[in-house]
Formats: structure tokens, sequence, C-alpha cells
């Protein structure tokens, strides 16, 4: 039953949604007010509909029903009641469920919270809204219904699979889906205004929660994929490149593009045309990194479930909305007026710097992505890997970086060069000096980025606090400490990575038990391996201590056999301490007895990911300190208007 | 109108994009790819070893009267990986392997080697990619068979899928 319930409402979600789509065009467009009325109810309902969709499929993993296909596939009634929940979305049906419900409750929200907007404009948004989300409900009620019935019921269910049962993969990609779908809010308010011809600050306001909140989304996702593949495929690195990875980047590089020209446009009434078209590209490249992701037309370290009916479906979608958009852009551009002016030297002139740098950057990614692809039309098969994107992507986000620095410490519409070198006196003697230590103490040591890393790292990190300087900080707007936050977390991100890469010590070696090694001031003792059995491999532990002068930590590194499917994996032992790791994998018994071991020391990696929690939190931190501003303000007025 | 083209400029951009897509997913890959090195001698080098534990690769080796496999790959590259054990299937088989690493550090090699397995008996390390131009590779990972007499008779582009592993070994019995 709760299948046929959870089935039902997902196709009177899809009704609704269609509903909501013919009330705001009919309404709109044949100028029939009363109809548009009906817009926001049925959006709630809508949204209300699929949480009980998903709802519904949330529940049969949890009691296991195996006459359902997708539980069968995907669960097992021994799994542990955290991954039966989990499970519900690790999979292709279950996760576009959760994207269209995600996405039905954020139009719920549009159409309840938003007060700011014009009303056409605001209906013209819902609409938008609705025309996404039919996309998804057809792709899932015709191609992926997760709700298919299984006749016989399964004895018990498939995915038994320990891999998949890490708390970072339950909650990995949800984080990812609640980003994808913040920017497709966004993309939605753009092709509202574009619509009404009113892309002015009011939308950018509209906008700009939205756009904030799925960028602190996509900022942690990546930060903790990051990590993820960092400490679970051994291989010492934390970024590879790889086609998923960039599918994850290109959004947020587009999403950071964007939320700083919706403060531009917000504030200052700005860059309009600019910013619809960052919110087009935002949007885009979520669903192009979907495609790419979902479709398998690249190889990849990750493998996903390929199917290329489900390909093509999202190229119809991508052809319909993002083709849609664009064309629309092209008809209306002419309507967005010209926003006001700003001098060469100003902020808006610096935003519009780095919004250069970003897309830029972006274009770099997407190349590099899709070269392959590409290469491969004219007959070539050839990978793309971090020599270009290091080469070329490097040195553009350093001086993204110096224009990071200098932003905040210009002001709105002109100000003086002279006054403005005056402000950058302590970062930039800070960087001489650094480098000029640098050089001395490491000259052929170390690459030119990893150096240009550090020096740049060191400036911008001194330069981001100065907006706290000669102010009262008790006064200071909570928007200002989330900027300077996430700057500084930029910062602090680029040092790990540029630490990271400098002075990495590693060591290859072949130890018996008993002996001992020396790496970067540890002394790493390795007493014996021996075998391990697990519920589904057998590993080979080993057992060693390592030293910095104080007391042995014993280290576990485990290399793992499974059966089914056959694979080999590293368990790799890291040992965190406040300057670095040390990073141990357990390689190949050699015929002599002598083990492979792989030992790292990786000063200041753990920079990396905390300066990535810092970005996010500082988000957080201006998300929270815009909105509180504006319910204040509201409330200010609400008051006001009672008391007159 | 100045500027007018550029307001559709990103359609364009993302219609071409949608044509690759479409494209790729209608008529996916081909495998066999006929080249323009085939029958050519193979072009003089001489370069260092890539990992510590195998010799340094160079053009003389191949003239030996023995037909060989010459690999070109790199730790960086993911369909490498992914034909590592056809490549180990083929060492199994008795085709002697040797390895060009592009623009590459030996660190990383031996780590790729130490992973994926090493089929290779010599490694040469291509820093700047001079001979895999000379050999008419633009990509990674691609395969020569080479003959007896230094000549190149087969070129393999991409990587070798399991099905390939057979039609492979078929040349480099021929040539013996």
């Amino acid at each position: 039953m709760i299948a046929e319930l959870g089935l039902a409402a997902l196709w009177l979600a899809a009704g609704l949604a269609l509903l909501q789509l013919v009330l705001a065009a009919l309404g709109l467009g044949k100028g029939r007010a009363e109809l548009l009325s009906g817009v926001r109810p049925v959006a709630v309902a809508q949204g209300l509909l699929g949480a009980l969709s998903f709802g519904a499929l949330i529940a049969l993993f949890l009691r296991s029903d195996m006459s359902v296909l997708l539980v069968a596939m995907n669960s097992h009634s021994a799994k542990p009641w955290l991954y039966k929940f989990a499970g519900a979305w690790g999979n292709h049906e279950g996760s576009m469920l959760l994207w269209v419900t995600v996405m039905g409750l954020a139009g719920a929200l549009v159409a309840l919270l938003e007060r700011g907007l014009k009303r056409e404009t605001h209906m013209a948004t819902l609409g938008a809204q609705a025309a996404i989300s039919l996309g998804f409900y057809a792709f899932l009620l015709f191609s992926s219904n997760p709700f298919a019935r299984l006749n016989p019921a399964a004895p018990d269910g498939q995915g038994l699979n320990p891999l998949l049962q890490d708390p970072g993969l339950a909650f990995h990609p949800p984080t990812l889906y609640f980003g994808y779908v913040g920017l497709s809010v966004a993309f939605s308010f753009a092709v509202g205004a574009l619509l009404t011809a009113r892309v002015d600050a009011a939308f950018a306001r509209a906008m700009r929660p939205w756009v904030l909140g799925a960028w602190v989304l996509l900022t942690i996702g990546i930060t903790a994929g990051s990590y993820w593949a960092y400490y679970e495929l051994g291989w010492g690195g934390w970024w590879f490149w790889d086609p998923v990875e960039n599918a994850s980047l290109m959004p947020w590089l587009a999403a950071t593009a964007l939320l700083h020209c919706v403060t531009v446009l917000a504030t200052r009434d700005a860059l309009r045309a600019w910013t619809v078209m960052l919110a087009v590209v935002a949007f885009s490249m979520s669903m192009v990194g979907t495609f790419l992701v979902r479709s398998g037309i690249l190889t990849s370290v990750h493998a996903f479930a390929v199917d290329p009916e489900r390909g093509s479906f999202i190229l119809v979608l991508l052809l319909l909305y993002i083709g849609g958009a664009l064309a629309l852009f092209g008809l209306r551009v002419g309507t967005v007026r010209e926003g006001r002016q700003f001098e060469g030297v100003s902020r808006e002139a610096l935003l519009v710097v780095n919004n250069l740098l970003l897309t830029v950057i972006l274009g770099v990614v997407l190349v590099g992505t899709l070269y392959p692809l590409m290469a491969e039309a004219f007959g070539h098969k050839i990978s793309v890997g971090p020599p270009y994107f290091n080469a070329v992507a490097g040195p553009i986000a350093l001086v993204l970086m110096l224009a990071m620095a200098v932003g905040p410490l210009v002001r709105w519409r002109r100000d003086e060069p002279g006054v403005v070198a005056g402000r950058l006196l302590w970062p930039a003697g800070l960087m001489i000096g650094l480098g000029a230590a640098l050089g001395v103490a490491a000259w052929g040591k170390i690459g030119v980025l990893p150096f240009l890393g550090l020096v740049v790292a060191a400036g911008v990190a001194l330069a981001s606090l100065i907006p706290l300087t000669k102010r009262n900080l008790r006064r200071t707007p909570l928007f200002t400490y989330g900027m300077v936050l996430a700057h500084l977390g930029c910062a602090v991100s680029l040092g790990g990575m540029a630490a990271e890469s400098a002075f990495t010590t590693e060591r290859l070696v072949a130890m018996k038990p008993g002996e001992s090694v020396e790496a970067a001031g540890w002394r790493i003792r390795f007493d014996r391996a021996l075998p391990l059995a697990g519920p589904n491999w057998v590993a080979m532990q080993a057992d060693m201590a390592a030293s910095r002068g104080g007391e042995d930590i014993m280290l576990h590194p485990q290399s793992r056999f499974f059966s089914s499917p056959p694979t080999t994996t590293s368990e790799s032992a890291i040992l965190t301490r406040w300057d670095g790791q040390l990073y141990v994998v357990l390689g190949e018994a050699l015929d002599d007895g002598r083990w492979q071991m792989r030992i790292w020391w990786k000063p200041f990696v753990t920079f990396i990911w905390f300066g990535g929690l810092m970005i996010a939190a500082g988000g957080t931190l201006t998300l929270i300190g815009r909105e509180r501003r504006g319910w204040m303000m509201r409330l200010r007025r609400h008051r006001a208007e009672q008391s007159a | 109108m100045k500027g007018r083209w550029l307001t559709w400029a990103p359609l364009g951009f993302f219609m071409a994009l949608a044509l690759l897509f479409a494209g790729r997913l209608l008529w996916p890959e081909e495998h066999v790819i006929p080249s323009r090195m085939v029958g050519k001698p193979l072009p003089t080098f001489s370069l260092p070893a890539a990992a510590s534990d195998r010799p340094a690769l160079d053009s003389r080796q191949f003239a030996t009267g023995k037909p060989r496999l010459l690999n070109i790959f790199a730790s960086w590259c993911v369909p490498c990986a992914a034909e590592a054990p056809q490549l180990m299937a083929l060492k199994q088989a008795g085709v002697p392997i040797d390895g060009i690493a592009i623009r590459d550090a030996r660190a990383d090699v031996d780590r790729f080697l130490a992973r994926h397995g090493n089929p290779f008996e010599h490694i040469g390390l291509d820093a700047r990619s001079s001979v895999q131009l000379a050999l008419g590779s633009s990509g990674v990972p691609e395969t020569f068979v080479i003959g007896g007499d230094g000549r190149i008779l087969h070129q393999h582009i991409g990587d070798i899928r399991a099905d390939d592993v057979e039609t492979i070994l078929a040349i480099w019995k021929e040539a013996q």
C-alpha cells in the first residue's frame, strides 16, 4: 500500500506542477489576474505531496519491503537503520525523487516567504520553477519509477556492500543536490525577471539567499568529497581533476561569481544582464554536471550506474531549460535597462575582475573536462590530467586570490588608487618579506606555483582581516564578519594546498618486521603484519608505531581484499597533528618477507579542508546577517504602518 | 546594433555543446582508428628511466628481430588505469611490453605501477611529450605494435579493452 500511496502522491504532485505552470502562464499571458491567485496554494500543495511521496519511499526502505524492486536491489534487512534510511537516495531513482522533493519544497518556500518582488515577477518565477519540476517528474514517472513492484517479492535485498556503508557517502550526495536545487531556484528567479522585464535590485535581493544557501552547501559538499577521496582512495592526493569532481566544481565556480555580482545588483543596482546570465550559467553547470555523471560519456574513477536512456532524457531536459533560458536571454536582454555606472577604481570594478577570472577558470575546467569528448569526435581518445589543469587554472586562481584581497578594501562607486595602495601596505610588505625569506631558504627546492601560493596565502590572509580594523567591532554587521571569515578561509585553504605540495616528505620503503624508518622528524617502526577477517573481506593489517620524540602512537594501515567483486582497497592509517598529517599505506608483501610501505608527512594538509569549512561558515554568517537585516527592516516598517 | 550577436553567443555555444553530447549518446565511440604512422619506422629517441626499478628506453632496443609492444601512458591518466589489467594479460601471454610515461614524475609512476601492476620491461620518461609527438600520438593511452625490423605495425588509440586483447595479440603473433 505504501508504494502505491507514494506513486499516487508523485502523480498528483506532477499534475499540480502542470496546473501551477498553466495558471501562471495563462494568468500572465492573457492578463487574467484571477488565475494568478491560485499559483501560490498550488505550489505549496505540490511541495507537500512531493514530500509525502519521498516519505513513502523512506518508509519502504526502513521496513525493508522487498516487494519493491528498488528496495530489493539496493537494501538488505540486516543493514543498520541509518544506511537503510540513507539507502533511499543512494541510487538513481531515489536520488531523483529526493531532487524533485527538495525542488518542490523550495518552490513552496518561494511561494510562502517571498514578499519583496512585484506580483507578476513572483508568479513568473513560480511558473518557471513548476516547468523545471515538471521535467523531473516526467523523468521519474516515465523512465525511473522508484515505486515499481517486484513480483514475486525477493527473499532479501542485494545491497549489503560494506564499502558503501560510510556516513560520508550517505550524506555527501544530498548536500550537493540541495545546492543544485538552490541554483535551480536562482535560475527560476532569473527567468521570471526576464519574462516580466524586471531585472532590478528587488529581484537580486529575492535571489540572494538562495544563491548563498546553495553556495554554502556546494562548498561543504566539495570539501567533504575532497577529504573522502583523500582518506579512502589511499593515493595521498586530495583533488584529482576527475570528471565527477569537476562536475561539482563548475557549478561552485559559477555560484561564487553569481553570489558576488548578485550583491552588486542588490546594493548598487549595477551588472544587471551579467547577473541574469550567471544565474542561467550556474544552473546549467549543475545540469551539465549531472548529465556527464549519469550518462557515463566520460571515463571516471567514480562509478555510477550508467544508462543511455537516462542520459538522453537529461539531455532533452538540458536542451529545453538551458536552451530555452538562453534563447529568452537573447530575446529579452534588450528590455534590461542599463544599471548604475561605476569608475575604473571601485569595488564594483574589482568584482567585475573577480567575475571575469572566475569565468575564465570555469572555462578552463569545462574545456579540460570536455576536451576528451571533443577530441573523440575527431577520432582521438585522450585523457586530460592535472598537468593541464594545475598549469592553466593555478596561476589564474592566484591572480583571483589577489583580487579577492584587494576588493573589500576599495570603496563602492569610486576610490583613489593611491589611497587603496596605502591600505595594502602591510599585506604587500608581508608578501615581499615572506617571498624573500622563502626564496633564500628554499630556492630550487619548491616549485614556482607552491612558492607563489604560500606568499599569496600569507598576504591574502592579512589583507582579508583589514576590513575589521578601524571600526567598532560590535556594530560591524554580521555579513561583514561572514565575508572576512570566508576570504580568510580561502587564504587558509590555499596555504594548506601550497604547503602540502611544497613540503610533503614521501618515503617509499620495503621494511622487515622490527625495522624502523625516519621521515620528516618522525620515527616509524614496523612491528608485524597480521591477517584480519571482516564480514566480507580479509585484510593484512600492519602494527606500526610512530613517534616524534614523545610517546609511541600506534598505526594500523590495512590492505583489504574483498571477495565479491574481487577488489583490493587500502585503508590508510592517518595520524593528525596540528601541523600536518602522517599518512601511511601498506603495500604488497615482497618475496623476501619485506613489506612495501608508503609514508607521507604532509605539513598543514588539514588546512585545505579547514579553510573550506571556514568558507562555508562565512557564507552561513552572511546569509543569516543579510536575512536578519531584511526581516528587521520589514518588522520596523510593519510597526510604523500600524502606529500610523 | 553593436553587441547584438554577443547576446546570442551563449545560446550558440550551448547548442554546439548539446550537439556534441547528443552525437556521443547516439553514436557511441568507435574503437579502431586507422593510423598514418603504420608502416613507418620508429623515430629514434633515447629517454631516461621513468620508474625506480625499470631501465631506461632507447629506440635501438626495438629493431632486434622480435616484435614488441610500446605503450604510452601516464600516472595521471584514468583510462590508463582502466587498461592495466589488459596489459598484464598481454604480458602473461608472452608479449614483451615497453612503456613511455608522458609528462610524469618518477614517484608518481612508481605509485601508479605499484597500484595497477607493472607489465613493462623498459620505461622511458617523456617529460615534454616530444617522443609522443614524433610517434604521431595525441593522447594517452596509446599502444603501438613494433615489428622486429623497427617498423610500426599497428597503432591502437585509447585504452585497450578486454575485447581488444585478442586483436593485438594476433597482430603481434603474425609479426613473429
